[in-house]
């Protein structure tokens, strides 16, 4: 047999011409999938710090938000999301053994969760609606003061805008993620990945964990500011 | 070739640690303690957030620096964010 390039580029599909080797390639992937992640990591920042700055200004609004909100739902979906984690981790895990039925298994339990979550939100979200917590011109809210202090509703407003801001984006990253591994199931169905290639699994994987992370953060900064008493 | 695989059983106990921190700060945040209940809070979603990163993000046991490095300054940056925002906005007089 002649090592004519056509020979060696069949002998490993997966390898792009321009790396060395499939472990160099996978290196690249997965730094490339941290750079995007710290550019997510500021994007969701630019929120987590409008949120800072008027919770410590008007946190009174802030408490009585957080209080109206469904705590149980809350935690729910955060032990929810936890769950999915683990099934990607155990999932990539699947794909490094080369483990077909496994991981098809672990990606659709992945699926499972992730439209739960977003099942959930849809459900929470929906109350807010019902009960006119919606910011713009039908806005609402019943109580008039918090523990003696006044609750101004503009500034309550502010509240419950980061609030549909910060699950709005986190749930359209969601969304994505769930789109991400419909795809990442149907070519684990097709047996595309094993041992020598799993990067799109490891990377959306690295996706789906640091979705996890942002919810893990905006749960109790949304839910649990003031549940004293 | 590929990345050393880890023990299934790690997984799981990254699980259950991550599921018992959740009922904990729910617990907590029920506990009067002033102006700690959010650092108690931010700590354990800190701690959570650690966890997923080592371990089910493998960067414990990665080879590759760059990533730790990528790791870090994102956090130096978001850190740049948020403690020059807030020292501007806790040291100005705003009415």
């Amino acid at each position: 047999m002649s090592d004519s390039p056509a020979a060696v580029e069949s002998r490993d599909l997966a390898l792009r011409h321009h790396f060395a080797t499939q472990e160099q390639q996978r290196r690249a992937a997965s730094l490339g999938m941290w750079l995007f992640l710290s550019t997510e990591i500021m994007f969701f920042g630019g929120m987590f710090c409008a949120y800072l700055i008027y919770r410590r200004l008007y946190y009174t609004e802030f408490a009585a938000g957080s209080r109206s909100l469904d705590v149980t739902l809350g935690a729910v979906n955060t032990a929810v999301l936890i769950c999915s984690s683990l099934t990607v981790a155990l999932g990539v895990r699947a794909a490094q053994m080369g483990k077909r039925k496994l991981l098809v298994v672990l990606m659709l339990l992945t699926l499972v969760f992730g439209v739960a979550f977003l099942g959930i939100k849809g459900v929470e979200w929906n109350s807010k609606f019902k009960e006119h917590h919606v910011p713009g011109t039908s806005f609402h809210f019943e109580q008039t003061a918090l523990d003696g202090k006044p609750i101004d509703p503009q500034h309550i407003q502010l509240y419950f805008s980061l609030y549909f801001a910060m699950t709005g984006m986190h749930a359209l990253h969601m969304i994505i993620g769930v789109g991400m591994f419909l795809y990442l199931t149907y070519h684990s169905w097709k047996g595309r990945y094993g041992p020598e290639y799993f990067t799109p699994v490891e990377n959306g994987g690295l996706y789906w964990h640091f979705v996890d992370i942002v919810w893990i953060y905006l749960f109790p900064l949304l839910y649990l500011i003031d549940l004293k008493k | 070739m590929s990345e050393h695989i880890l023990s299934s059983k790690l997984y799981y106990g990254i699980w259950i640690a991550l599921l018992v921190l959740t009922a904990t700060t729910v617990g907590v945040a029920h506990i009067e303690l002033g102006p700690w209940n959010v650092v108690v809070a931010l700590a354990i979603a800190s701690l959570k957030a650690v966890l997923v990163v080592l371990f089910f993000m493998h960067v414990k046991y990665t080879s590759e620096k760059m990533t730790k490095v990528i790791i870090v300054s994102a956090i130096f940056w978001l850190l740049i964010l948020l403690a020059l925002s807030l020292s501007d906005y806790a040291t100005r007089l705003w009415s």
